[in-house]
């Protein structure tokens, strides 16, 4: 210690070493590695592994899409085009595709479900998209109307003089309402819209079609198939099912006892049976149900049992927004002197439906997903077509490029769909805090 | 806007609503088209083409009674029905003729409140092996996995056989007719068995059909027929007298290219009042009295309608068998028009 | 939710209270609403009545008790031709329970691994488990289970290529094991009569293994003392069961599968339809807990990881304590209904020829008598009965870990 002045040099530095580069493991691909992939001895192995299984389950599925034959007119010729060589045989695709999207839709009229598809989205982007002009939204009031005429076709004033029913209710129901109060206007306006369409809408339109006959060509639900019966039925059905829907959590959570009853054992009944028993009923049983020489098409008997089977989850949903609607919203509502129809119309309402829709476009994922079970009961979705041309003696034999085909129509479709509900949640968390 | 889409849909359906009761005929009329409830998938027999548009031996009896009531075959509407499906469609009045590969049973018939108009294929359940299974009889199938159509009599059937024969077996459950066969190509069982028909149809489209045998056992008896609702006895008649016109015309050797010529007037009388030249048939059973002149002009007769699907020049290669005329030992047996 | 007008005394009661009266509109309601359904069920129950008597059918259950006259492969209990419609429909019944059960156990491993694994920091990983995840969720189940089934069908051999002298296949693990494309055998063990008080023992040793956590909790709250509960737990069980089981003398052999005639005979046959429907049903399941259990860790808020950190705990303990118990709590009543979601999947066995209710009383049976009205509504209530003890099931512990609120 005692020699330490001595040796001491007096000494500041005055500039910064400049900074070396860091050990060449700490950099670039290889830290990211180190990082992400062999942080620890489980990860080593947990990495190895994963590699394992895509060089075992995926690089072997390479060759076959490589090597795909996307020209034939049969299984047994893309055989040979292949030559014992390993591939897909997608000619099955390329001639096949329509049918796989449109049923046995005619093909000259293709442009009708094209154009419905084009006026779905337009449809819907309002609904979707707050930001959007909210003049869109007569796209989606005129869509349901205009689906039914573009897809199954017939006289234009048939589907006019239904909407015009509609027309007729809200007008007698918006003068009913300056006169009376509670649910009486909206009976007013129920009862007119009833009337009209039971006793004065056929000849109204019957008349009109022979003054100015217009009209498309019409298709049988027999003729329809394929992706775009899938959307049909998904769309009919949620859209049906939300009104359904929004009562039946109403009455689930309403102090009335015997309608509680009635709504909880609804939902509860329809929520315990698989829906492939439902359209068993449908395809077997609900004909027995209906008056004697009333026959309803298969297509519109499954949509009946699918918006059934959808309102009851859809009830599940909206009650879910209900509850997490903060109570105040309610006592403020009484405060006002709402009625209790004012209230929900105005105020709970409004806002239950709005965090809601994560919630139903969540459902109307899986109601889509299960529109694929009507193959069972005789409608050639794409499944039940995937089954038809298997059984084609052109293309016996042929799996994987069907289900492929199918199994990514789906998933474009349903993960779009849940990309935008995520986003949605998203979007509605920051506007809570 | 919810509640819109509803009621348009009930516009179709409206459209679209048919009756179910008796006076069929009267309501086929009036519909303008006859609903035909047939397989959805079967070759030869009825199947979609690319077009969606049925073709196949079944479905020529839908053809030909849609062109003994309108005067054109195409006024049909196909119905594709599953197994468990066909009957309620039929009782239920969504479809107005069955003509879906179905046997004629007591219970069916009889219980279930239907009514078989006639046999247009006699069938009966076989078994088809592969080749190098080294089988030559169904008696060497004990302990064999077999694959089965489910819901189907050949169900029942094969319980019964091997249940007589004191055979063991393990089924192999499918939904359907192509599945059936992918499981039976793949190995996933032994045997396939179903009618004799659809094995044969099903060997056709096989890559190679010559490594397959058909065993040689029939174990079954298949009549397979068209059927009506059994509360309607004229509607009935008009089925089963179109069935027996194609038959009987094949008898009298009436085609489809003589026909014409034939209804000018023969020297044959049943011809004459087959065809609307003597006699008021037509007015009988309610049809206009060319009725048998629409069938055999588009449609052609039973053997013409054989020929054309499931004969021996197409990939189904069927031989008459006991489908043939009862002059050549076979079983068709047309009763006379008279 | 209306303030409640005030009643007028002195006039007595009018009709248009029935409307404007609160009080008595609650009623009014009601008794509408009653009478709208009641009426609609009438309509609708005349209506099947008088289809049926105008086809001459009647409602009757008397072929439940018919014999079935068609053959199940599968059955966990014994079944012939001759047995009644009732017992093949128990028999479908039963081969539903067991492909929900074994699904909803193997769907719960999957998915807790997958969510687990795509919170990982392992690049590769995590991404693998993203691409199961969206896959799964997004392609209908019954695509999946066609799929399952084409792959188990088209990847494995059949049982003819493990015949000859220079066979294409060989059997796996030591010859015990075969896969071919109609099943899969596996040795099957056969009990000798010691095997019973070796079940006893095992089913004692559980009482135990119990009783010694409740002890040892009490004990921890007590005096603070800490044991390895679970270890000491599975060396009661297993440790008491083994003794026994050798002390027994081993009372258990093996049947093992053995090409023989057409098929492998011996052993335990796993059909191919019962695996893909197994597999595809907990993948697809599987896919939807892994999106429940990660959203469950992710709902617990990292202070309280930090705040358990800053208390001392070491990680494990931060897990079991803290994060679990309150993760568990938004994670397990979704996992119930996927469960619940899972059991009425497996009615798409249909698909793919599994025996199963739908099967049997929905199926064969329905199609043979011609009794769709009552093997429907039997087929519904039967599913009913099998949701309903779920959800039951699940309102029971939503209501054990209910937040209490003010």
């Amino acid at each position: 210690m005692s020699n330490l002045d001595a040796e001491t040099v007096q000494f500041v530095r005055e500039t910064m070493i400049p900074p070396s580069a860091p050990p060449g493991r700490e950099t670039g691909a290889v830290k990211w590695m180190r990082e992400n992939l062999f942080s620890s001895w489980f990860n080593v192995i947990m990495t190895l592994l994963a590699i394992w299984f895509i060089w075992h389950f995926f690089v072997p599925m390479i060759p076959w899409f490589v090597n795909g034959v996307w020209n034939a007119d049969s299984l047994r010729e893309c055989r040979e085009i292949l030559d014992g060589r390993t591939g897909g045989c997608f000619a099955v695709l390329s001639e096949r595709w329509k049918q796989l999207l449109f049923g046995f839709y005619p093909q000259t009229e293709y442009w009708r479900p094209i154009l419905m598809f084009i006026w779905l989205a337009v449809a819907a982007a309002p609904i979707m998209f707050d930001n959007l002009p909210r003049k869109l939204l007569i796209a989606t009031a005129i869509y349901p109307f205009a689906m039914v005429w573009l897809i199954w076709g017939g006289s234009i004033w048939g589907v006019l003089s239904v909407a015009a029913g509609f027309g007729l209710g809200y007008v007698a129901f918006k003068f009913a309402d300056r006169k009376l109060e509670g649910l009486i206007p909206l009976l007013v306006g129920l009862a007119v819209a009833v009337v009209w369409w039971l006793f004065l809408r056929g000849p109204v339109a019957g008349g009109l079609q022979s003054i100015l006959p217009f009209g498309l060509p019409s298709v049988g639900s027999r003729e329809l198939g394929g992706f775009l019966i899938c959307l049909i039925i998904g769309v009919s059905g949620i859209a049906l099912s939300l009104p359904i829907g929004i009562i039946l959590a109403l009455g689930r959570i309403s102090n009335l006892p015997l309608v509680k009853m009635i709504c909880v054992g609804f939902i509860e009944f329809i929520r315990g049976v698989p829906l492939i028993t439902l359209l068993f009923v449908a395809s077997l049983l609900l004909n027995y149900f209906l008056p004697p020489k009333v026959t309803f098409d298969l297509v519109l008997r499954v949509i009946v049992m699918v918006t059934l089977f959808s309102s009851a989850y859809l009830a599940e949903v909206i009650r879910g927004g209900l509850a997490a609607l903060p109570k105040g919203q309610y006592e403020a509502a009484d405060a006002l002197g709402l009625s209790y129809w004012q209230a929900q119309r105005l105020i709970i309402m409004p806002q239950a439906l709005k965090i809601s829709i994560p919630g139903i476009v969540n459902s109307f994922i899986g109601l889509f997903m299960d529109t694929s079970l009507v193959m069972f009961i005789g409608i050639f979705d794409m499944l039940g077509l995937a089954k038809a041309i298997r059984a084609n003696t052109a293309w016996i034999g042929i799996y994987w490029e069907l289900y492929i085909f199918i199994g990514l129509v789906f998933w474009v479709c349903c993960f779009g769909m849940s990309q935008y509900s995520q986003w949605l949640e998203r979007k509605l968390r920051t506007d809570h805090h | 806007m919810n509640k819109s889409v509803f009621l348009g849909a009930l516009t179709v359906a409206a459209l679209s609503a048919g009756a179910a009761a008796a006076a069929t005929l009267d309501d086929v009329k009036a519909a303008g088209v006859l609903k035909c409830g047939v397989n959805p998938g079967t070759p030869g027999f009825a199947a979609p083409d690319a077009n969606g548009v049925y073709q196949g031996f079944d479905v020529d009896i839908c053809r030909a009674v849609a062109a003994a009531v309108f005067g054109d075959a195409t006024k049909v509407e196909y119905v594709p029905l599953d197994s468990s499906q066909r009957f309620t469609s039929l009782s239920t009045g969504e479809i107005d003729l069955l003509a879906r590969n179905t046997t004629w049973t007591f219970v069916r018939d009889v219980d279930l409140k239907n009514e078989f108009v006639g046999v247009n294929y006699y069938d009966g359940q076989g078994f088809i092996v592969p080749k190098a299974l080294g089988v030559s009889s169904a008696k060497e199938l004990d302990g064999a996995t077999v694959c089965i159509e489910t819901g189907t009599t050949t169900e029942l059937n094969l319980a019964d056989y091997f249940r007589a024969n004191s055979m063991s077996y393990q089924a192999v459950p499918v939904a359907t007719f192509e599945e059936a066969q992918s499981q039976f190509l793949a190995g996933a069982c032994d045997v396939y068995t179903t009618d004799a028909s659809a094995l044969a149809a099903a060997r056709s489209a096989f890559a190679t059909p010559s490594d397959y045998v058909v065993l040689p056992e029939i174990i079954s008896k298949e009549p397979l027929g068209p059927l009506v609702r059994q509360d309607d006895g004229a509607w009935g008649d008009v089925a089963r007298w179109t069935l027996n016109a194609m038959i009987a015309a094949e008898e009298l050797g009436i085609t489809s290219a003589n026909v014409g010529e034939m209804a000018a007037g023969t020297d044959n009388p049943e011809i004459n009042r087959m065809l609307g030249v003597e006699g008021g048939l037509g007015d009988m059973i309610g049809l206009p009295n060319d009725w048998v002149v629409q069938i055999l002009t588009q449609v052609g007769n039973y053997g013409e309608s054989f020929e054309r699907n499931v004969g021996e020049d197409t990939p189904i290669g069927l031989s008459r068998g006991l489908n043939a005329q009862w002059k050549d030992g076979g079983l068709l047996y047309a009763p006379p028009f008279r | 939710m209306t303030a409640a007008t005030d009643p007028d005394d002195s006039s007595g009661f009018k009709l248009s209270q029935l409307i404007y009266d609160t009080r008595y509109r609650a009623i009014t309601i009601q008794v509408l609403t009653v009478l709208a359904v009641g009426w609609m069920a009438w309509e609708l129950i005349g209506n099947l009545m008088s289809n049926l008597a105008a086809r001459g059918k009647d409602v009757s259950f008397g072929f439940l008790l018919n014999p079935a006259n068609y053959d199940i492969t599968e059955s966990l209990i014994p079944f012939s031709s001759t047995d009644t419609n009732l017992r093949a429909t128990f028999v479908g019944l039963l081969n539903t329970l067991l492909v929900a059960f074994l699904g909803c156990i193997l769907a719960l491993i999957i998915g807790i691994t997958a969510g687990v694994l795509r919170l990982s920091n392992n690049w590769i990983v995590a991404k693998l488990m993203t691409v199961y995840v969206e896959a799964f969720r997004n392609i209908p189940i019954l695509l999946w289970i066609i799929a399952v089934f084409a792959l188990l069908t088209e990847a494995t051999p059949a049982p003819s290529a493990f015949r000859g002298d220079d066979p294409t296949s060989t059997m796996k693990l030591w010859d015990t094991v075969a896969i071919t494309n109609r099943g899969t055998y596996i040795p099957r063990p056969i009990f000798e009569p010691g095997m019973g008080l070796v079940a006893i023992a095992f089913v004692l040793s559980i009482i135990g293994a119990i009783f010694f956590v409740r002890w040892s909790k009490k004990r921890f709250l007590e005096t603070g003392k800490t044991l390895p509960n679970f270890w000491i737990a599975l060396a009661i069980v297993f440790g008491v069961t083994a003794l026994v089981f050798l002390v027994m003398g081993m009372p258990v052999s093996w049947s093992l599968p053995a090409l023989t005639g057409f098929n492998f005979q011996g052993g335990l046959q796993i059909n191919n339809p019962f695996l893909a429907l197994w597999f595809a049903l907990s993948l697809f399941t599987g896919a939807f807990i892994a999106e429940i259990v990660r959203g469950g860790i992710l709902s617990v808020s990292k202070g309280q990881t930090e705040a358990a950190f800053a208390l001392g705990m070491r990680p494990s303990k931060t897990m079991n304590l803290v994060i679990l118990p309150q993760a568990l709590r938004v994670i397990i009543p979704p996992i119930i209904s996927q469960f619940l979601n899972l059991t009425k999947n497996s009615s798409l066995a249909l698909a793919i020829g599994y025996v199963d209710l739908r099967g049997t009383i929905g199926g064969t049976t329905m199609n043979v008598t011609g009794r769709e009205l009552e093997c429907v509504i039997l087929m519904m209530a039967i599913y009913l009965v099998i949701s309903l003890i779920i959800s039951s099931a699940m309102n029971l512990y939503n209501a054990s870990v209910k937040l209490k609120e003010r």
